[in-house]
């Protein structure tokens, strides 16, 4: 037995005395005649969190989760049921309602257990067990006085802190078993900076990953993202207003690759493809990018956000090539629209928790270096937008639309950058975007662990990269008509 | 299939909650302590191309704990209602309490501002619909969305839900209050499609506390159907400046970004641009904001807020100028001020309606953008600047031209509330904002 499924037993099945006899009977009941199976979902969760504000700690908080989701599945159609309260009788209630989708009567026979050996891509700690109370809140004393050291502007400066620990088990009807316990830390500095004037501007930077919290002493991280939200802050309150139209923009590496999760990472989605709603459906082997653009999704990077060792379905997870030189070669899939589809699984099936449904959603989603010096990139343009970091984004699977909204921008003049732009939303169409990419950068970076991805009231933690790049023409929706 | 399952939801039992895990945190150690506990259970069902798609039962529960040992604070919260887990969140605020720093303003809300003899505001109305009958609704909507015209092509399908849920909140003020709720919906979602014009999607939906009040099924898969099909042939427009019209479902997006500068978190903080601006004009002298916690069987009602303050009927904006924050007893302390009744947010805003409905304000625009939807999150409350992804329609002589997509509106929301020309009559009361639409002159619309 792998260490995750011990952890799991121990932390899931054993407070309720529950057996494996216990977990077959509840099977039983999903592999009636009349439904293709289902699963159970186990999670126990706990998480704390922490801020600083005005320099002093202000508040803590903790938090304990526990459920277990129970899924029937019957062709195309699903029924689901869940409790927080991880008993025999919560189990085979859920699963009784959960199984009416497929109108079944009788309990079917369970197949026989297959354990999956999940990836090692993290180690299976408590972060709340890798700082005492006493460091963690001179860690963040120490990002407030580095953020108050920086410029004598700086107003305002919250920091936070956040762990969870989190245990997962799964059982599939086709006896699929897998257990994963994930780390997962989070760090946040935001500042407000005054210029004396009355103008404020703010920043804000900060990282994380599947680790501990010492992630963020090593390499001093925290304290690099205090002086680079402070950094970002000062920028801004030089900022001019955003031009308004369609323009060459050059995006920086890192945290602007929220561009591929928006205009193509989630219109290759399995489900919107299955469903014929998304403006990628029937594209595999079409070419829906420029000769040099690769992009994947990938699951597996060591210690980072959007990694996991299994899916929330027992999957492995995969290192999924989505486009591959300019040409679509695959969706990301999770076990329901696999099947219904024929196509591989890629270990994409996640949930929020054991109280939402799983779907396919996006790991690590990336582009692939390419030959181009970012400096050789911005002398090209003669007028653009240099846009190095952003707040969220959306699209509209369907029309194809996407936006995402800069923080923080220049204005590129003569092949360099020169006078720093206010933020603004840069919207564009999700097919069409990548074949206007015309340089590749060589300076390939994953971002610092900050994403969290939304679909359909769910959120899952994710990450994203990209390399310095050209895309000629983008609409940028700022107020400055030239 | 089975009856949708409604287990009684009994607030009796809820208060006991509340009321051991306060006795929790006083034995261990607080000094004074709050609690808030909720239980909900509901049905959703999914129907897409005229068959069942997903089917959930929701059973939800959970305790949030806040201690204060002296001026220092901790929380705690647990999903397990069980004494022993009770017990185990109560210590774990308490052990969090003493690695905080002391704020004199930490605190529970004073005693005095709590609520006492509120009224009943109609929002407990349990349907007890199965799952059959839920299905079968929502086959009827869709079905009414796929049968309006051979361009809806496809479907996301037609969702219903049933919610009930009771919740408590007490402190150890002695305050102990608690209410049941329901919330009922039903929604469709269509793509369109003409030629290789490209797909449209769109999408309608009716919420309400009381079954009776949701609108016709069929109805709602119609005004998908027709929400979609308008967008087919959507094109891009030049840059320029001009006025916009927000749709009400939109303009609420508008109304709640001034709500977010007034909030007590931004204020203290001086991370708004409304800062300072009490008294202030902050939108033209017809504008009437205020707040109507006390509505019966309004989507935002309720007797008293996050911490047990009553809330009560209170002016934003009078005149045009602002007259009053969103404070809880946190920010208000900070700000030197008094609560407001607003930890927790806002109990249904309205801006009160003018004479004329859509069609009047797109003949007041004249030429310019009627918006009909917004993506993206381009708004920076710090410095009001303003800049959002879009879709609408092209109007010219107060006359809808074309459907336009892939465009951004931009500005600065303070110059936007003062360029408020009209508010319409076409109130959309399906949240806790309720605005009819809005002509605002001198945006930049940024395109080709």
């Amino acid at each position: 037995m792998t260490q995750a499924l011990d952890t799991a037993r121990k932390h899931l099945l054993q407070p309720a005395g529950l057996t494996d006899g216990d977990l077959d009977r509840v099977l039983a009941v999903l592999c009636a005649p009349g439904l293709d199976g289902g699963d159970l979902y186990f999670q126990a969760a706990h998480q704390e969190s922490w801020v600083l504000e005005d320099g002093i700690v202000k508040e803590g908080g903790y938090s304990i989760e526990r459920g277990v989701g129970v899924r029937a599945l019957s062709g195309d159609k699903t029924g689901f049921a869940y409790s927080d309260d991880i008993t025999l009788p919560a189990l085979m209630e859920a699963a009784g309602a959960a199984r009416a989708i497929g109108r079944a009567q009788q309990d079917g026979r369970v197949a026989v257990r297959r354990e999956v050996t999940p990836r090692d891509l993290y180690p299976p700690l408590d972060p709340l067990g890798t700082l005492d109370e006493q460091a963690r809140i001179r860690l963040l004393q120490s990002l407030d006085a580095e953020a108050r050291r920086q410029d004598p502007r700086v107003s305002q400066v919250i920091v936070s802190l956040a762990g969870t620990h989190e245990v997962v088990m799964v059982l599939q009807t086709d006896g699929t078993l897998a257990a994963d316990v994930r780390p997962l830390v989070r760090l946040n500095v935001h500042v407000i900076a005054e210029d004396g004037q009355g103008r404020r501007e703010q920043g804000s930077a900060g990282g994380g990953g599947r680790s501990g919290y010492d992630f963020f002493l090593e390499q001093d991280r925290g304290l690099g993202y205090a002086r680079e939200a402070v950094r970002q802050a000062l920028v801004n309150l030089e900022a001019v207003d955003a031009p308004a139209g369609t323009m060459t923009v050059v995006l920086g590496p890192g945290w602007p690759g929220v561009l591929l999760h928006e205009a193509v990472g989630h219109g290759l989605e399995g489900d919107f493809n299955r469903k014929g709603t998304s403006a990628f459906s029937g594209r595999l082997g079409e070419r829906v990018a420029a000769p040099g653009v690769t992009v994947v999704d990938d699951g597996t990077l060591e210690g980072r956000r959007g990694s996991l060792n299994v899916d929330d379905e027992g999957t492995p997870t995969n290192h999924t090539v989505l486009i591959e030189d300019g040409v679509l070669r695959g969706y990301m899939q999770d076990r329901l629209n696999a099947r219904l589809t024929g196509m591989p699984l890629t270990g994409n099936g996640r949930r929020e928790s054991y109280a939402h449904l799983p779907m396919p959603r996006m790991t690590n989603t990336y582009m692939l270096a390419g030959p181009h010096d970012p400096g050789e990139i911005i002398a090209s343009v003669d007028q653009g937008l240099y846009a190095v970091n952003f707040g969220g984004g959306q699209v509209d699977i369907t029309s194809g639309k996407f936006v995402f909204s800069a923080s923080e921008a220049y204005l590129i003049e003569g092949g360099r950058v020169t006078r720093p732009v206010k933020g603004a939303t840069l919207i564009g169409n999700g097919p069409d975007v990548l074949t206007r990419v015309s340089m590749v950068g060589n300076d390939l970076a994953l971002d610092t662990g900050v994403g969290t991805c939304g679909k359909e009231g769910q959120s899952v933690p994710v990450g994203v990269g990209q390399p310095t790049l050209r895309v000629d023409g983008l609409t940028v929706g700022g107020t400055h008509q030239s | 299939m089975s009856q949708a399952q409604s287990p009684e939801l009994d607030p009796r039992a809820l208060e006991a909650v509340v009321a051991q895990v306060l006795e929790e945190a006083r034995r261990a150690g607080a000094t004074a302590a709050e609690a808030a506990a909720s239980r909900d259970s509901g049905l959703s069902v999914n129907v897409r191309l005229g068959e069942v798609e997903t089917l959930e039962y929701h059973r939800d529960q959970g305790v949030a704990v806040t201690v204060y040992m002296g001026q220092c604070k901790g929380a705690a919260s647990t999903s397990d209602l069980r004494p022993e887990s009770l017990r185990e969140a109560a210590r774990a605020a308490c052990r969090i309490a003493r690695f905080t720093t002391e704020d004199p303003c930490a605190g529970l809300a004073d005693a005095r501002l709590m609520a006492r003899d509120w009224p009943d505001l109609d929002l407990d109305h349990p349907w007890g619909v199965s799952a059959d009958e839920a299905i079968e609704r929502a086959r009827i909507c869709e079905a009414a969305a796929r049968e309006r015209d051979d361009r809806i092509v496809n479907s996301e399908g037609a969702s219903l839900d049933s919610f009930r849920g009771a919740s408590v909140y007490g402190n150890t003020h002695g305050f102990l209050g608690g209410y049941i709720t329901t919330r009922h919906g039903l929604s469709c979602s269509v793509l369109a499609s003409e030629g290789a014009g490209g797909m449209q999607r769109d999408h309608w939906y009716t919420v309400a506390r009381h079954a009776g009040d949701l609108e016709d099924a069929a109805e709602v898969g119609v005004r998908a159907a027709d929400r979609a099909l308008r967008r087919l042939g959507g094109r891009r427009l030049s840059t320029r400046r001009c006025p916009v019209v927000y749709a009400p479902d939109v303009a609420r997006s508008v109304i709640g970004h001034f709500l977010g500068a007034i909030r007590g978190g931004a204020l203290y903080r001086k991370a708004s641009f409304l800062l300072d601006h009490l008294g202030r004009p902050v939108f033209p002298e017809f504008v009437h904001i205020h707040e109507q916690p006390h509505l019966p069987r309004a989507l935002g009602s309720a007797p008293f807020d996050h911490e047990g303050v009553a809330t009560r009927a209170r002016d934003l904006v009078t005149d045009g100028q602002l007259s009053g924050y969103l404070l809880d007893s946190y920010s208000a302390r900070r700000l030197g001020m008094e609560t407001t009744g607003n930890a927790g947010g806002v109990h249904n805003v309205t801006i009160d309606a003018g004479e004329q409905d859509l069609e009047g304000l797109l003949r007041e625009m004249g030429t310019g953008l009627l918006v009909t939807e917004l993506i993206g999150h381009g708004v920076n409350t710090v410095t009001g600047d303003y800049s959002r992804g879009a879709a609408g329609f092209w109007v010219e002589g107060g006359e809808i031209r074309h459907p336009v997509e892939e465009i951004t509106v931009a500005g600065n929301l303070r110059d936007m509330f003062m360029n408020l020309q009209a508010v319409g009559r076409d109130v959309d009361r399906r949240g806790n904002i309720r605005t009819g639409s809005l002509l605002i002159d001198g945006l930049t619309v940024a395109g080709e």
